[in-house]
């Protein structure tokens, strides 16, 4: 019988990601948890993942302008978002499927729970798309800059300008659900959503203006790279696909 | 070579609904032999949480799994990928899954472990994912061996096991989930 790879995979970084609870993003208070976790060995069922196999069932739907199929197109500031998903060597990886999720140009979800926010919808934006990315671990979306938008949290709340990220890396312990920020947003300073990440990794959150992207006459360019959880950094044999 | 650092989590926010879970996405299986998992998503107040988003990720019943890198010589069932998703109901907080339920997958030592199923839970308000494993109240035996479970301290395993609900057809498991309190589930770090 062959044996199964198990490639393991290196802790977590959790002093770079958020805390489970930061109160000033006031729906953490009851819905972190309050125990340490537990830490387990990885068998095959922590080493393997969605990842490959689900990716297998996505199709091309990457331009978030157009893909609401009436015929029109989105109003608002059109907008190229790229960059590499990589693992925590710098290596790209192939064939991760990235979904994502937005509101319009005036910051409104076409979702039927955002009913407080009177601005209007685009019958031309769905504000859903995903891709898978290619060979070098590159992706590429067309879309319509997002608004900020006010929410409850706390007086005169704005969420920054994001759009939601969904991937599902080659293991279960590399899913990243995340958002893309844009450079210099001047809502910053107030969402604590954006805040709970530590200083030193928040930047990672912030995708750049990149002339060289932009496209003359048509669109504006942003770059933003992901970085999954990687392997382990031991000697490990190296699988034929990395 | 340069080091870089993971991208951090943020959280999946209210509106995941728009791409995340697509209608029969928490249907793993139609087959005979399926089973149904299901449950409730309580925050710390003991108030349903009403926008969780919940991924499972398992086996098939030979304890294979569709991934590369298990290159055990074993069956997967045809179209049976192991992977499935959904959001809690947003009136009750109710999600469900049907699935097979899944063979044997070694531990490190090469002994069996017992049945279980990887399950994610992601929310508004939860600004990383929380990693746990549903496993059955009708394997005793293996779960009394099984190397993640018997590492759980005995007052929170209960936690961890899936409730056979009597007389039900297809076999119906009982797996609430809940994030704080006295029954606060046992989330994994791995």
């Amino acid at each position: 019988m062959t044996e199964p790879i198990v490639r393991h995979y290196g802790p977590k970084a959790y002093a770079d990601h958020a805390p489970f609870s930061y109160p000033d993003y006031k729906s953490t208070v009851r819905r972190a948890p309050t125990q340490d976790l537990m830490t387990i060995v990885q068998t095959l069922s922590e080493t393997t993942g969605p990842g490959p196999v689900w990716a297998d069932v996505s199709e091309e739907d990457a331009d978030l302008t157009t893909n609401a199929a009436t015929g029109g197109s989105a109003i608002g500031e059109r907008i190229i978002v790229t960059g590499k998903v990589l693992d925590e060597d710098g290596k790209g990886i192939s064939g991760v499927l990235m979904e994502i999720w937005q509101p319009n140009a005036c910051g409104r979800y076409a979702h039927w729970r955002e009913t407080a926010f009177p601005a209007p919808l685009d019958p031309n934006f769905i504000g859903v798309g995903q891709c898978k990315t290619n060979e070098n671990g590159e992706y590429r979306f067309i879309t319509i800059k997002p608004g900020p938008y006010p929410w409850g949290n706390h007086p005169n709340a704005w969420r920054p300008a994001h759009i939601h990220f969904s991937l599902m890396g080659p293991s279960l312990g590399s899913r990243l659900v995340t958002q893309m920020y844009f450079q210099n947003d001047p809502l910053f300073f107030q969402d604590p959503i954006f805040n709970s990440v530590p200083e030193h990794s928040r930047h990672r959150l912030v995708a750049s203006y990149d002339h060289g992207v932009t496209e003359e006459n048509w669109a504006l360019g942003w770059r933003w790279d992901i970085v999954l959880r990687g392997k382990a950094a031991t000697p490990f044999e190296d699988g034929e696909d990395g | 070579m340069t080091s870089h650092g993971e991208t951090p989590s943020q959280t999946v926010g209210p509106y995941f609904t728009l791409r995340l879970t697509g209608e029969g996405q928490n249907i793993l299986t139609t087959s005979d032999d399926r089973i149904v998992i299901e449950g409730t998503v309580y925050d710390g107040a003991g108030n349903h949480i009403e926008d969780a988003l919940l991924e499972i990720w398992q086996a098939g019943t030979s304890g294979r799994y569709r991934h590369p890198d298990d290159t055990r010589d074993l069956p997967v069932e045809d179209g049976f990928i192991g992977f499935g998703r959904t959001a809690s109901d947003f009136e009750t907080g109710a999600y469900r899954f049907e699935t097979l339920k899944p063979g044997p997958v070694p531990d490190p030592e090469g002994e069996d472990q017992a049945p279980h199923v990887s399950l994610i839970v992601q929310g508004r308000g939860m600004l990383n994912p929380v990693f746990t494993r549903i496993y059955f109240s009708d394997e005793p035996d293996k779960n009394a061996n099984d190397l993640v479970l018997r590492r759980v301290p005995e007052s929170r395993r209960h936690t961890l096991i899936a409730r056979l609900q009597d007389g039900t057809k297809p076999p119906t498991y009982r797996f609430d989930v809940r994030m704080q309190g006295d029954d606060e589930t046992v989330f994994f770090d791995f």
